[in-house]
């Protein structure tokens, strides 16, 4: 059987606009990024922004060109056999700001199934069921200009998944979503999925929980490359040999920065709440015995623990433990 | 013939987006109807001022009933790409399985729909206020030049499509650069052939400049026409079929150059 997904050596490279006295510059999104889904899998890629998540499933469901290398979705190539890939897929963005502002949820849902060869009775009995099993059925008569960004993902959301697709990609399903609607999301993902074992979901997120809840496996991309591929469990197990703590510090007066020079540990996530005189580090090292050295350099900066506890490394610290930075740094280092 | 219903049902639903929303935002009918009927109204008192014959007033008519379908070839269908990738939808028509025609042809008759009503009411202006005659006799025919000049003009449309597909904004400043010359070039406003044989050869590249000169040879009687209606006729259908084989080109040609660009979607990254 055909992966669902297959890439070979993809590479996507953008032209940047040319700046007053510099040269033509160029982006790298992809490069080289080799891949395979298989039918059936959730499957996640994982990354911050500017990793090449949107160009991997733009590529994916015909809507750019890449640079070079193959890209196949159900064995078919998505440059050359195009017509026959937008049969067998659909696309759902996060903070997809689409549709018509004049037409209800349920006529633009309507609209969209029809560009996929639906009769109107099949479309708007899916609609229908969607809207009641993801909780929009009593807004189903509501415009779409009066609708939250929840509610509109939520459209945007079923817009994807009444079509059936072979293949639906999920670019960010969650972005900007309250905690509330992401988890009815994520259960309506999972749901999806359960009545039908041949469908597959390649999912881009940069929350590492929403990866670690939902993918069977995920790939870890970082500046345009694959870093790693395997199931979170494993790609947890593999840096369980690292030990992670998170430390609630107080009196650094502005010298939190400082705390990524300490010798011996790599720091996960810095969060500085100065009106609070507080900072929370998590804080990655090979073992416990460099606790007391990082503790001596904490005391040093004029740092006082608040709060210190010992946690499970997640998908974050595989993240950081591979790219060698965070999230929050590396898209600050794209930006 | 899947292939041809499931395209007819998505020109068919993207034709109901516009009708449905101008049934909901019914300003439209003032600023759509109203006011284009007081500019025709307004050549009309120009050419009473000056004397002119009754039949010029007639070719006014015509040519403000015109007009509405060339706005609405130019703003509903051809910049709509552009509108569509400002909105967010463009790439849930890029990625379907259907032809980019068949979201045109839907922009196209859901945009006759509004475009019709405008050009009724400066119809019955004519009939009413300005006692506009018609040539019975030659109904049937202008309304078979009429269907061809739309075919030619929405195929002129399709073609415009596509370089709003690959330059958005840019081709915007083009379309509006457009909008004034052909009020000129068409003769929306006297018969074409007043601009001396040259130029309005030329002209007749555009099809309304020959439907209307059609039109009005069949409907109006007028004596004033650049070529025989049978040539002209024929001129349109060569330029409907020219104008769809182009388009059919251009957009495949400015598609992939779009997606070679990256500039079909707005989300870049």
């Amino acid at each position: 059987m055909d992966p669902a997904i297959r890439t070979q050596d993809l590479t996507r490279i953008y032209r940047k606009a040319r700046s007053r006295g510099e040269p033509q510059g160029e982006f790298r999104a992809l490069d080289g990024v080799n891949l395979e889904v298989r039918p059936g899998e959730l499957f996640g890629l994982l990354g911050p922004n500017g990793a090449g998540k949107s160009t991997l499933i733009k590529i994916l469901s015909t809507l750019l060109f890449p640079t070079s290398g193959l890209a196949q979705v159900c064995g078919l190539d998505v440059v050359k056999q195009c017509e026959q890939v937008r049969e067998r897929i659909n696309m759902v963005s996060g903070g997809e700001p689409s549709g018509y502002g004049l037409l209800t949820i349920r006529e633009q849902l309507w609209v969209f199934s029809q560009l996929y060869g639906l009769t109107t009775k099949t479309a708007l009995e899916r609609i229908d069921r969607a809207l009641e099993q993801y909780g929009l059925a009593n807004d189903a008569g509501t415009k779409i200009n009066r609708l939250s960004t929840g509610m509109r993902q939520k459209m945007n959301l079923i817009r994807g998944f009444m079509t059936n697709p072979t293949v639906l990609f999920l670019d960010e399903p969650t972005l900007g979503l309250d905690v509330h609607i992401a988890r009815q999301t994520r259960d309506y993902i999972r749901s999806w999925m359960a009545e039908d074992r041949s469908r597959t979901i390649l999912l881009t997120t940069h929350y590492m929980a929403e990866a670690e809840d939902l993918c069977d496996r995920v790939a870890i991309i970082h500046a345009g490359k694959i870093r790693a591929c395997d199931t979170p469990a494993n790609l947890i197990a593999a840096f369980r040999r690292e030990t992670v703590f998170e430390l609630t510090l107080a009196g650094l007066d502005g010298r939190a920065a400082e705390l990524r020079n300490l010798a011996g540990v790599t720091v996960v996530r810095l969060d500085s709440d100065p009106a609070a005189g507080r900072t929370t580090v998590r804080l990655s090292m090979p073992d416990d015995a460099a606790l007391p050295a990082v503790l001596g350099g904490i005391a040093g900066l004029g740092g006082r623990i608040l709060n210190l506890s010992k946690n499970e490394v997640t998908l974050e610290d595989v993240f950081v433990g591979i790219a060698g930075r965070s999230f929050a740094d590396a898209e600050k280092q794209e930006e | 013939m899947s292939s041809l219903r499931n395209n007819l049902r998505a020109a068919g639903a993207r034709a109901w987006i516009r009708v449905v929303a101008a049934n909901r935002e019914l300003s439209w009918v003032w600023f759509e109807t109203f006011l284009p009927a007081l500019t025709t109204a307004c050549y009309v008192f120009i050419y009473r001022a000056m004397g002119a014959a009754p039949e010029f007033e007639s070719y006014v008519i015509l040519g403000g009933i015109m007009i509405g379908f060339w706005l609405n070839v130019l703003w509903g269908m051809a910049a709509q790409f552009f509108w569509e990738k400002d909105m967010g939808n463009l790439d849930i028509y890029m990625m379907a399985p259907i032809s980019r025609m068949a979201i045109l042809l839907g922009m196209a008759l859901g945009g006759m729909t509004g475009t019709a009503m405008r050009s009724v009411v400066i119809l019955l202006l004519g009939i009413f206020a300005f006692r506009v005659r018609f040539e019975v006799a030659g109904l049937a025919t202008a309304f078979g030049i009429f269907l061809l000049t739309m075919a030619s003009l929405y195929g002129l449309g399709m073609m415009l499509s596509s370089l709003f597909l690959l330059f958005g904004r840019g081709a915007q400043r083009w379309a509006e650069a457009a909008q004034e010359p052909i009020y000129l070039l068409a003769g929306f406003y006297f018969p074409v052939r007043n601009l001396g044989f040259g130029v309005a050869a030329a002209a007749s590249l555009f099809p309304l400049a020959l439907g209307i000169d059609a039109m009005r040879q069949t409907a109006l009687g007028s004596r004033a026409g650049f070529l025989p209606v049978g040539v002209e006729a024929a001129a349109l259908a060569a330029l409907t079929v020219l104008f769809g084989l182009l388009a059919r080109t251009m957009l495949r040609t400015m598609e992939n150059r779009a997606k070679t660009e990256g500039k079909l979607t707005l989300k870049w990254q």
